[in-house]
């Protein structure tokens, strides 16, 4: 059991985080910290991701100089020899991290909005104002 | 079939598959660009005839080569290393669903836009339209995995943006977008979990080479938890039934055009990648699939359509109601798939196509009762037979369809659904099937009781007389109000698209 968790330590963070996130996410009312939340539940995947991509002794992906005049080949030799991290992970992420960015500046965009128009970001306040609202525009 | 592909020049016709994405996103700007809602229209019909017509030319393509799938390498560079984008008989359906349903709505949209969205804002709206297409084509098209979850992401942001445009008429479309932005953006990263995993496992992305690399090694820990993340993730963006509480709030508030769009493309397509994953990438034989399957995907079908269904009745607002009948419908389609069996999913497909055809065709009309009436309840429903006998002819024949009456095609559907089930033994399933079309037909029964028996309303001591409705609004309501009557006569071809790719699917079994 202890060796299962020490092997695997590096998720643990990734998990408490992840369900930090979506603990805040579906706990508060303010529309604010919900983003929030949702960001530390995007971010955990991130990580996630990120670990995967470690190799144990391995080396950033990046071909190595070659010594003295010796050229191709002995480089090539020398690439393929090495363990290295995985790179394409990282590349995943930075494209999921484009879109965390994007989709907290849209949320954050439509709190603005409902700010505008309610005057609130409590989820108990809107949902107030949208059931008076409804009773009192019906006849 | 052989003459579509070559409708283009061959030169271009061997980039359609990235062609039918890339237009679109790059007519996006122009159309944000335009000093007026006018002519971004025009930029956006543009694109949307462009991609009718790729989607044409792609099915057009597929049925002559002899493989059935025509592989695309992004940049020359060859799978599973590059990006494929992959069109084979399981997303032509959806591609073409897309394309045409898309164009029909653009042609929709001029009066509908003009009508609900601010002078100033116009082209802007367009524009986003045009990304919430390329999202929803990309989806379909590509054969990567990660590259799914992003133009998941890139059509489900511009849906946010799109169903809050809805805010300057009824202030809730801002909630209801940002609770859809909330449970979509925890959906996307359950299905990016998932693809993680499934990386983990794999150590690729190309969907064919993990399902290759899935058959080679056996599945294990981390492929069930890959398939369970990815099922859940999707199955929000689809409003698979307990997942759907995002869809009836942000159906009803959208504009008009949006919903219609979303309704008839968007959980589709969603659907669509569903049945890629589980059919294709994992295999329906492994048994935790094939669990899956009964106890998944077909109780929480049969459970979502009796009690979708029943929610839809006791709705005020019209649109809510059809929202409601949506999730009912998702019910049905998931119900096809956990049957596991290739009559089950080549029904569900079926299903699938029809109901596009049938909501497009509902929440158009809908949309044009509102434009001349501003629909609030099913009480304004009233007498619309009387004032605007087209679209509400139109709305009858769809409603009708949603019912599952014969002569239209929502009889075709529900027919091979049942003659699906009762191959597989499941008699409870029959059962619910009629169950839940018995509560549609209460709930479609009070609109059209409402529409054709009440008198019109009253303005101003007088009857409100015959109203015009514009012929851009009534050519799209008409052909898919049409379409639902031709394909119960002519049914063949979408039964021959929803068979071809429930064999691609199922290998023949």
């Amino acid at each position: 059991m202890v060796d299962i968790l020490a092997e695997r330590f590096t998720y643990m963070p990734i998990l408490v985080l992840m369900m930090i996130g979506l603990y805040v996410v579906f706990a508060t009312g303010n529309l604010i910290k919900r983003l929030v939340g949702l960001s530390l539940f995007q971010t955990s995947v991130c990580l996630f991701y990120i670990t995967m991509a470690k190799v144990f002794g391995g080396e950033p992906p990046i071909l190595p100089e070659s010594h003295g005049g010796d050229h191709g080949a002995a480089a090539g030799h020398a690439a393929a020899a090495a363990i290295y991290a995985n790179p394409l992970p990282h590349v995943l992420i930075l494209t999921a991290i484009v879109v965390g960015v994007a989709t907290l500046s849209v949320g954050l965009a439509l709190v603005v909005r409902i700010r505008e128009s309610y005057g609130v970001i409590e989820d108990e306040a809107l949902k107030a104002a949208d059931y008076s609202r409804e009773t009192g525009a019906s006849d | 079939m052989e003459f579509l592909a070559h409708l283009l020049p061959a030169g271009i016709a061997v980039h359609a598959p990235v062609l039918i994405v890339a237009i679109p996103l790059i007519l996006a700007p122009l159309a944000a660009l335009m000093p007026n809602g006018r002519l971004a229209w025009g930029v956006s019909m543009i694109a949307a005839i462009i991609v009718a017509v790729l989607a044409l030319v792609l099915m057009g393509e597929v049925s002559i080569s002899g493989s059935g799938v025509l592989s695309y390498h992004l940049g020359g560079w060859a799978p599973p290393l590059g990006i494929e984008y992959r069109v084979d008989a399981l997303n032509v359906p959806i591609l073409l669903l897309v394309g045409l349903v898309g164009l029909l709505c653009t042609i929709y949209a001029l009066p509908s836009v003009a009508d609900e969205i601010d002078a100033e804002k116009q082209p802007l709206f367009y524009s986003a339209f045009l990304v919430c297409l390329t999202g929803l084509l990309g989806v379909t098209i590509t054969g990567d995995a990660f590259n799914v979850f992003v133009f998941v992401e890139i059509s489900s942001l511009s849906t946010y943006t799109l169903v809050a445009m809805g805010g300057g008429k009824d202030r809730r479309a801002l909630t209801a977008s940002y609770n859809y932005l909330i449970l979509g953006t925890i959906g996307a990263t359950f299905f990016v979990v998932g693809v993680g995993f499934l990386y983990m496992a794999t150590g690729t992305l190309n969907m064919a080479d993990i399902a290759s690399v899935l058959a080679e090694n056996g599945h294990n820990r981390v492929t069930q938890a890959a398939f369970a993340f990815i099922v859940v993730g999707l199955g929000l963006k689809a409003a698979m039934f307990p997942l759907h509480v995002w869809l009836p709030n942000a159906y009803a508030y959208a504009p008009n055009f949006v919903t219609a769009f979303l309704a008839s493309t968007a959980t589709k397509v969603a659907f669509y990648v569903l049945i890629r994953f589980v059919f294709s990438i994992f295999h329906p034989e492994v048994s935790f699939v094939a669990i899956s399957f009964t106890w998944v995907f077909a109780v929480l079908g049969t459970v979502g359509m009796i009690a979708a269904s029943a929610q839809a009745i006791f709705q005020l607002d019209p649109r809510r109601v059809l929202a409601y009948s949506s999730v009912a419908q998702v019910g049905y389609m998931m119900l096809g798939l956990g049957m596991g069996t290739q009559a089950g999913l080549s029904a569900g497909l079926l299903h699938l196509m029809n109901h596009a055809m049938m909501k497009g065709a509902l929440f158009m009309a809908l949309g044009a009762f509102a434009m001349k009436f501003g629909i609030r309840s099913i009480k304004s429903l009233n007498g619309l037979g009387q004032t605007m006998p087209v679209a509400a002819s139109a709305f009858t024949i769809a409603g009708l369809s949603l019912v599952g009456v014969p002569l239209t095609i929502g009889f075709t559907s529900k027919w091979y659904l049942i003659t699906a089930a009762l191959e597989r033994g499941w008699w409870w399933a029959v059962a619910a099937l009629i169950l839940s079309s018995l509560l549609a037909l209460v709930y479609v029964g009070r609109m059209l009781a409402a529409i054709w028996t009440e008198s019109p309303p009253n303005h101003r001591g007088k009857a409100v007389v015959r109203t015009p409705t514009p012929l851009t609004m009534l050519v799209p309501i008409g052909i898919l109000a049409a379409a639902n009557i031709y394909f119960f006569f002519n049914a063949d071809p979408l039964v021959n698209l929803a068979n071809a790719a429930a064999e691609a699917m199922m290998g023949g079994r």
